[in-house]
């Protein structure tokens, strides 16, 4: 049976932990021929420079070849062809598929009409499990661990898909505490609240962005997005609450990094950029190694 | 002395008697079951008393036995429905209605932004909770609540 990665909930612990160790092999030695002769479709419905040129390092690194689209514009979309169409039609070509979708549950419907692995980068609101094993990874190698972590999650905890996907990864390992800082309207949905819950997982929810995190391993920061505010106003009182400044890491924990899935805006000051325990470009870095793993596992190619 | 007044609805010979129906889903239960589709008599009555239900309703299909996995569909918008075999004008087996696990091709996604309401898809979900119902969408992983629930 083929493998795909289209929700983080697809693959288990064990899963996980063979991503970490394949990511750390890559990471000493990036450049392995596990692609040759070997096509990789990367199919942009939506652009996204960021994660596109990740996937695409991470393909060329293995040796493979790429084909596809880096938007809409360029592909037969445009011309009303169905992704039912396009799905079938590429996995006559390519040997995998790597995809980013504005609608949600795309990925997982055309993983079902492929007849190849598909990997999801991204389907509208709904999942991007690849930011969600490089983030691990980045967890793992900075604390050594992914056991007791505790983790503070801060900004647009409400639609911000990254933070789910990380809380169900981070879920599945031993005795993690979240901590939650966002604005009241940006809070974290009641159903991850009650899975953490139902695990008897430790949480604690925040509006204030104080000392607190000096308890933290891991801060995690997102955007606070102004189209996510119905209310203008509403908008301009929270968006300079959670801005992380680097003096307010003078009496946080030796070991603390600081992780964002990128792009930011102005939610880390520039000044954190130079302190060590800032994280954010190595952990974008992180995603290319993350992703040969994935490739790797998805097409057993080790 | 005031006489108590008992509906009448012409018993029927053989079929099948679903009865304890929500009146407001009565139409739609008929619709689920594709009963506007078939030549088989139906007599129905509705927005009749219950204490449980407020209003309800009741169908009599004649000579119509319904599988099981037919009759389940009810259950998303007819949970407490009760079936009533009929076999030569009596009562030969009481069932009630089971909520599936599973729910593929009745509900539509709550979702605008699922890709089964943009492509011809036949939806899929994962019953997470069954009273009140509430569904999870194979695709978008959505939860679909009983208030959002739409027929394809």
């Amino acid at each position: 049976m083929k493998k795909d990665l289209i929700s983080i909930t697809d693959f288990s612990k064990d899963e996980y932990l063979r991503i970490m160790n394949l990511a750390a092999d890559f990471e000493k030695n990036p450049n392995q021929e596990l692609l040759k002769g070997k096509v990789v479709a990367s199919l942009f419905f939506e652009p996204s420079t960021r994660t596109r040129l990740s996937f695409e390092t991470a393909i060329s690194r293995l040796g493979g070849r790429i084909v596809g689209f880096a938007d809409p514009g360029s592909s037969s979309a445009t011309k009303g062809e169905t992704l039912h169409d396009t799905i079938k039609m590429v996995s006559n070509y390519a040997d995998l598929i790597v995809m980013r979708h504005p609608l949600e549950g795309a990925a997982r419907y055309a993983a079902e009409i492929s007849s190849v692995p598909v990997i999801n980068a991204g389907d509208g609101a709904n999942q991007h499990p690849t930011q969600t094993l490089l983030d691990l990874y980045s967890i793992l190698k900075t604390q050594g661990s992914l056991d007791n972590i505790n983790i503070f999650m801060v900004g647009d905890l409400k639609y911000g898909r990254t933070v789910h996907s990380l809380l169900q990864a981070l879920s599945q390992f031993e005795n993690p505490v979240f901590n939650f800082i966002a604005p009241k309207i940006l809070q974290m949905p009641a159903t991850y609240k009650m899975a953490l819950k139902e695990k008897g997982i430790k949480y604690y929810e925040h509006e204030e962005f104080t000392d607190i995190i000096k308890e933290a391993d891991i801060i995690y920061m997102t955007r606070v997005q102004k189209e996510r505010f119905s209310d203008p106003i509403e908008y301009e009182k929270v968006k300079n609450v959670y801005i992380l400044r680097n003096a307010m890491l003078e009496n946080t924990k030796p070991n603390v990094k600081i992780l964002h899935p990128l792009p930011r805006v102005n939610e880390i000051h520039t000044d954190v950029d130079a302190n060590e325990k800032a994280y954010y470009f190595e952990q974008a870095l992180n995603g290319v190694f993350t992703r040969e793993a994935i490739i790797t596992h998805t097409m057993n190619l080790k | 002395m005031k006489k108590k007044l008992k509906l009448k609805v012409s018993a029927i010979n053989e079929g099948t008697v679903i009865d304890h129906i929500p009146a407001k889903n009565l139409f739609k239960v008929i619709s689920i079951l594709g009963l506007d589709k078939i030549e088989n008599q139906i007599t129905f009555g509705t927005n009749l008393e219950s204490r449980k239900l407020g209003g309800k309703a009741i169908i009599k299909v004649s000579d119509k036995f319904f599988k099981d996995d037919e009759i389940n569909k009810i259950a998303l918008i007819a949970p407490h429905a009760k079936l009533n075999i009929i076999k030569d004008y009596e009562v030969v087996e009481k069932r009630v209605v089971e909520t599936p696990d599973t729910i593929t091709g009745i509900v539509k996604c709550f979702n605008p932004k699922c890709i089964t309401n943009n492509e011809t898809i036949t939806t899929k979900f994962n019953v997470v909770e069954k009273e009140p119902i509430s569904l999870k969408c194979h695709y978008c992983e959505k939860i679909t609540t009983e208030e959002q629930i739409r027929m394809v």
